[in-house]
């Protein structure tokens, strides 16, 4: 705990030291752990991504969302249309990514307008069957017209590419080969410093007071002059508009794209990753996406231990991946419902009683009887 | 006395023969009444009628079935709350809506947003003019949460709020605002005699420094001691109307607060 202290009176010390962690991390894990686990750090970003994204949709304006994936989806599929061999158009990515979030953004106002009556659980469930419906439709225009190529999924798409420097390659610089998968970090991590920006700047604004008194509550909300639907549309372009953006890098990262990485799973892993870290709080928020992409790897090597343990693989990995999660998710409900890195508020909120006895507030108490 | 046009002249808010149906049940009929700038007009009658409604009709919470509602001349019923909100009529809630989790001066801040424009793009560049705009919010706030002695509490969690205090916090992100006209619902409820006392005291002061109010209360006494006229509500229907004391020995008016007997 020293060290915390020690850095926290020193922020920009800290800062400094933490630019340089993330600038040195790729080599260090790829060193440490083999290059797969680059990729997968890779893969922690774009979900870091998602979840500030959607972070902004259920954190900020307390809209639950269950089709968040949706956009993500949208995002990759419209790289991938304009980006590929599929339709022969090789766009840049600079126009492509855009387009992307734009396009996401669009289909956020035009699930959100209909939907936004709704509240709760409603809300859930029909986000929920839009997130199903674009992935059902991914699945199927493959005919008459083939516009998506149906569960095959679309290949050969195109990599982000600076000019003729392709991120796709491995390149060399002062005689260190640095692979795709570094390159793709460095990429990835500049949207993850833009988007976290743009998220703090939003939370911090008269838009981001808005959407946490909509969260708050709606109706007194609009009684002090808030436009609840428009606000709330906003909530929901904004939040798609982000993941629209990780589906393109998703799409060109991947080279190949199919309906089955936009499934209701992801949707829900990505609400797991918010609610675990720390609803509203960037932070947080970081944390939860980064250990839950993380985790699930790493629990790959429970069946090479069972192996060197008992000679066998008793439990596939796969389902005591799943097992563990669960579990892990249910404690942290009973123990730890603000999530692992929760601003003070909501700290504050979810354990007001446990406080009652240090904060002067007998008034309250007598006041309420 | 005025003549029509001089009192129409004079009339901030306008409630002209207005209905409210639930399904068969008319929970408001025909009512009329009108304030005037710069008074405390002050709404009664028993439970159960029709006060609440009447003050959800005339600011968008609830659709009317007939009649208007005008705040200044423009017609401000049947429209969305944030419509009317910045028409210049601002509302307080029976019981106590505040955002619980963000801190008083946060609440506050939240009432200026009618009056201000900063959107998506002005919160992610935050140029100068978004920046200035911040501040100035931030500091009417501050001025708010000082003229109802809040301003200690800046930082706590509204919802940690002493009850009096969460009452006049409430009033205060309504005052932010900036209505011309100001109804405050059963603003009292639940108070003890001295926390009423300073109310009334209150709402004189409020009054002075030129916000309309418009009061609902139960406390009839409390009433008829702050308030420059009166209307008494029965039954969906306004019974009576006038300055406090006439009200006050208008036979109908006791007979519905004491029963038909008593008259």
């Amino acid at each position: 705990m020293r060290i915390v202290d020690f850095l926290r009176a020193r922020p920009r010390l800290a800062l400094l030291l933490l630019a340089i962690l993330l600038a040195v991390l790729p080599f260090l894990v790829g060193a440490g752990l083999g290059k797969s686990w680059v990729r997968v750090l890779d893969f922690a970003l774009l979900y870091v991504m998602l979840a500030l994204g959607l972070n902004i949709v259920v954190g900020y304006a307390g809209l639950l969302d269950l089709g968040y994936v949706a956009f993500y989806a949208l995002g990759a599929y419209l790289y991938a249309w304009l980006a590929s061999p599929h339709f022969g158009l090789h766009l840049p990515f600079w126009a492509v990514l855009p387009l992307g979030a734009l396009l996401a953004g669009v289909f956020g106002v035009l699930l959100g307008a209909p939907t936004l009556r709704l509240r709760g659980d409603y809300l859930a469930i029909v986000t929920l069957g839009f997130g199903e419906i674009i992935r059902i439709f991914m699945n199927n225009l493959d005919a008459p017209i083939n516009i998506t190529n149906g569960p095959q999924g679309m290949n050969l798409i195109d990599p982000i590419a600076f000019g003729g420097f392709a991120l796709s390659k491995t390149h060399k610089f002062f005689g260190i080969g640095v692979s795709n998968a570094h390159l793709y970090y460095y990429l990835f991590l500049a949207f993850v410093l833009a988007l976290i920006f743009v998220a703090m700047r939003l939370q911090d604004s008269r838009i981001g007071r808005a959407w946490a008194a909509i969260r708050e509550d709606e109706v007194a909300a609009s009684a002090m002059g808030i436009d609840t639907r428009n606000v709330k549309l906003l909530a929901f372009a904004m939040g798609a508009t982000f993941g629209g953006l990780a589906g393109g890098l998703f799409s060109a990262f991947q080279g190949f794209i199919s309906p089955e990485s936009f499934g209701l799973m992801e949707s829900i892993m990505i609400l797991c990753m918010i609610v675990l870290g720390g609803m509203g709080h960037i932070p947080g928020v970081i944390l939860g996406a980064v250990l839950l992409t993380v985790l699930p790897e790493a629990l790959r090597y429970v069946g090479d231990w069972q192996r060197a343990l008992i000679g066998r693989v008793a439990v596939d990995p796969a389902d005591l991946r799943m097992l563990l999660f669960g579990c892990a998710l249910i404690l942290m409900m009973l123990f730890r419902p603000e999530g692992l890195w929760p601003s003070r508020q909501r700290k504050r909120e979810l354990h007001a009683a446990d406080e009652v006895a240090e904060q002067e507030s007998a008034s309250v108490y007598d006041a309420r009887g | 006395m005025f003549t029509m046009r001089e009192a129409e002249a004079m009339t901030l808010l306008d409630v002209e023969r207005v209905g409210k149906r639930f399904g068969g049940l008319a929970a408001l009929d025909d009512v009329s009444l009108s304030v005037r700038p710069g008074e405390i007009y002050g709404l009664i009658g028993p439970n159960g009628a029709g006060k609440t409604t009447l003050f959800n009709c005339m600011t968008g919470l609830y659709r009317v079935s007939e009649g208007t509602v005008r705040l200044d001349g423009r017609v401000v019923h049947n429209r969305p709350p944030h419509e009317v909100v910045r028409q210049g009529f601002a509302r307080t809630f029976q019981n106590i809506r505040l955002f619980p989790n963000m801190t008083a001066l946060e609440n506050v801040m939240v009432g200026r947003h009618v009056r201000t424009r900063a959107g998506v793009l002005g919160a992610v560049l935050r140029g100068a003019r978004t920046r200035d705009e911040e501040a100035a919010i931030r500091a009417r706030a501050h001025e708010l949460l000082q003229f109802v002695g809040l301003e200690r509490k800046a930082r706590v969690l509204a919802g940690h709020l002493a009850y009096g205090e969460q009452r006049r916090l409430e009033i205060a992100r309504a005052l932010a605002t900036e209505p011309k006209l100001l109804a405050l619902d059963e603003p009292v409820a639940g108070m003890n005699p001295s926390e009423r006392r300073q109310m009334a005291e209150f709402f004189l002061k409020l009054r002075d420094s030129g916000v309309t109010l418009l009061l609902i209360e139960h406390d009839v006494k409390l009433v008829m001691g702050v308030c420059d006229r009166v209307a008494v509500l029965d039954y969906g229907k306004k019974i009576a109307e006038g300055a406090p004391d006439a009200v006050q020995r208008d036979p109908a008016v006791i007979a519905a607060y004491l029963g038909v007997g008593a008259a």
